[in-house]
């Protein structure tokens, strides 16, 4: 059963109307047979399905067309052409911080907020100390919005809409709230929400947390999707290749080559860096000049690299070192 | 017809269901008004107290009016023009100015509409006490038809929120509505026969001036409170016919731009 059907969804904006340029440069332009609607579509001939449970990673560098697919999947923008169809209750978190008022208290903005997200008076006032503690701002319940630090206003924004329990989670780029304290308890919340069975959509420009969190991934590209796959692991790393290269792949073998291409960059970078190492190390080793610093080395070496270690000669300096220290 | 039932018990069920953030949203648009002001809500009173007497100073001493009750002829003008004046201005940018939260959360657009709508009657029911003062100050009698008002009040309300759509939809597109309506504005206020009478003009020129639904209700007050008749029920059906024509008006208005909002933020 299908909770989120996109169906070559095309969503577009006009731009370079009468309302852009102005009255005056209208009439010039009309004048002169210069005028001309500029449409820009944002996302192109997009399709994809999500079952119950499923993790979407939506990934593609700035402007593919991300946001404004989640919006259209919130309902905030009808698509031009093609058709969504969604099933159940949507929590959207979306750029967090704003649209809050900024003359009003925490706690009326709380309210307020959590209002605009569909929670009853009842719900709200059960839950209200639970989202202030989260937040961690208790003691700035009666200051106004203006009056806190962008980390706190983002901080509250997500204890409100992480109290929900929806059938559907929208995500975008916000599981990088706050300090690092902070990160690590809304990612553990996140993780917590997501095991608990809801369909979710996560935009995040850190390949790592798609790799971690979702079972499925869409990639688009200027509008264009790219592929929508369940194979997270090759996707991501074609991804990556991607971002390094920055040529796209026009098929499945392309994109199975891009992600060997980039294991292979992997294992180079990684052998690459182990070399150094013990470049580095064996100059040391062959100066031999202070004992405390040959064992510092040889500390390093047996935890990178402890093949590199002549066994035999490991014991005859154990032996030696006990026998000077006795 | 099917088609406005089926609209109206969605709107209706909307409403039911969002009944709590409209609270919310009443709430926060009357804590804007009065923000960092030391009277607050006392200036909802104050404001209009102040304006009344300047304008009854002006208009009943210097220009020494023989029209028997001239101040309260006066004060229906200014009290119903203020409440049109601020509901519909208001109601024009209530869409513009919560574009932060329209694309980002879905929620029925228009009931950032209804709760400036709602404020602005509020703050005219204050001024209404004000209104009543005077009149039993200029010895004005009072008598069980007054309950009456609450008619023209409810058919202004539901003009304003019609005018307030058509605004609302037209502010996304054109900014330059808030120069052009408060021009449109000036212009109504002196069409509306406020501070003048309109026995001096032809029988003709009288009727024309009964094509302008705000000097309708004005003229509801007027015959309500001075002369102390209940209007005809053709009246009532004019006052009634004005406030629909514009509700239904702003509502198809407003439904055909609906989904086009989003995108001229």
């Amino acid at each position: 059963m299908a909770v989120i059907e996109c169906n070559d969804v095309s969503i577009k904006y006009i731009s370079g109307d009468i309302k852009q340029i102005g009255l005056k440069e209208y009439v010039m332009r009309k004048l002169t047979g210069r005028f001309s609607k500029r449409v820009f579509w944002a996302d192109k001939h997009i399709s994809f399905t999500l079952e119950k449970g499923d993790m979407l990673g939506i990934i593609g560098s700035n402007g593919a067309g991300k946001s404004t697919l989640l919006k259209a999947i919130t309902g905030v923008m009808q698509p031009a052409e093609g058709k969504i169809h969604v099933k159940g209750d949507i929590a959207a978190l979306l750029e967090l911080a704003s649209g809050f008022d900024p003359d009003m208290t925490v706690r009326e903005n709380t309210y307020l907020r959590g209002a605009m997200l569909g929670y009853t008076k009842e719900f709200l006032n059960a839950k209200y100390d639970e989202i202030i503690a989260f937040a961690e701002l208790e003691d700035f319940q009666d200051y106004t919005f203006k009056q806190l630090s962008s980390g706190m206003k983002s901080r509250l924004a997500f204890s409100i809409a992480c109290l929900v329990e929806p059938d559907i989670l929208i995500l975008d780029e916000v599981l990088s709230v706050g300090d690092g304290a902070f990160r690590k308890k809304s990612g553990d919340k996140m993780k917590d929400i997501l095991s608990g069975g809801v369909t979710g959509l996560l935009v995040s420009h850190a390949v790592g947390q798609i790799r971690e969190l979702c079972n499925k991934v869409l990639w688009l590209d200027h509008g264009n999707q790219i592929i929508f796959s369940d194979d997270v692991e090759t996707i991501c790393n074609a991804y990556e290749e991607f971002l390094i290269t920055k040529i796209l792949p026009e098929n499945g073998a392309q994109m199975k080559q891009m992600a060997d291409n980039y294991d292979i960059r992997l294992y180079k970078e990684k052998e690459e860096k182990r070399k150094k190492e013990i470049d580095r190390l064996s100059k040391i080793l062959n100066k031999g000049s202070s004992d405390e610093a040959i064992e510092a080395a040889l500390r390093i070496i047996r935890k990178n690299a402890p093949d590199l270690l002549d066994k035999n000669e490991l014991k005859k300096r154990a032996e030696n070192s006990q026998k000077n220290h006795t | 017809m099917s088609e406005l039932t089926k609209t109206y018990k969605r709107t209706k069920r909307n409403l039911m269901k969002n009944r709590f953030l409209f609270e919310q949203l009443v709430k926060r648009d009357f804590s804007h008004k009065y923000k960092g002001t030391m009277l607050g809500m006392g200036w909802s009173i104050l404001a209009p107290l102040l304006q009344l007497l300047v304008l009854k100073i002006v208009f009943t001493e210097f220009f020494g009016r023989n029209t028997p009750h001239f101040t309260i002829y006066l004060f229906s003008g200014v009290t119903v023009m203020n409440y049109y004046r601020e509901a519909t201005t208001n109601g024009m940018t209530s869409l513009v100015s919560n574009a932060s939260i329209l694309t980002k959360i879905k929620v029925p657009k228009y009931l950032f509409l209804l709760s400036r709508n709602v404020s602005a009657l509020v703050n005219y029911m204050l001024i209404l006490i004000v209104y009543l003062l005077f009149c039993v100050m200029d010895g004005i009698d009072f008598h069980a038809n007054l309950i009456l008002l609450v008619f023209p009040v409810l058919c202004l309300l539901v003009m304003n929120i019609g005018v307030g759509m058509v605004l609302s939809a037209l502010y996304v597109f054109f900014r330059d509505m808030t120069y052009l309506y408060s021009i449109f504005l000036m212009i109504l206020n002196y069409l509306s026969a406020i501070f003048y009478t309109i026995d001096r003009f032809s029988p003709k020129v009288q009727r024309m001036f009964l094509m302008n639904p705000v000097y309708v209700i004005i003229r509801y007050f007027r015959l309500l409170v001075i002369d102390g008749v209940v209007p005809s029920l053709q009246y009532h059906a004019l006052c009634a016919g004005y406030a629909l024509f514009f509700l239904i008006l702003g509502s198809i208005f407003y439904k055909s731009l609906n989904n086009k909002f989003a995108y001229y933020f």
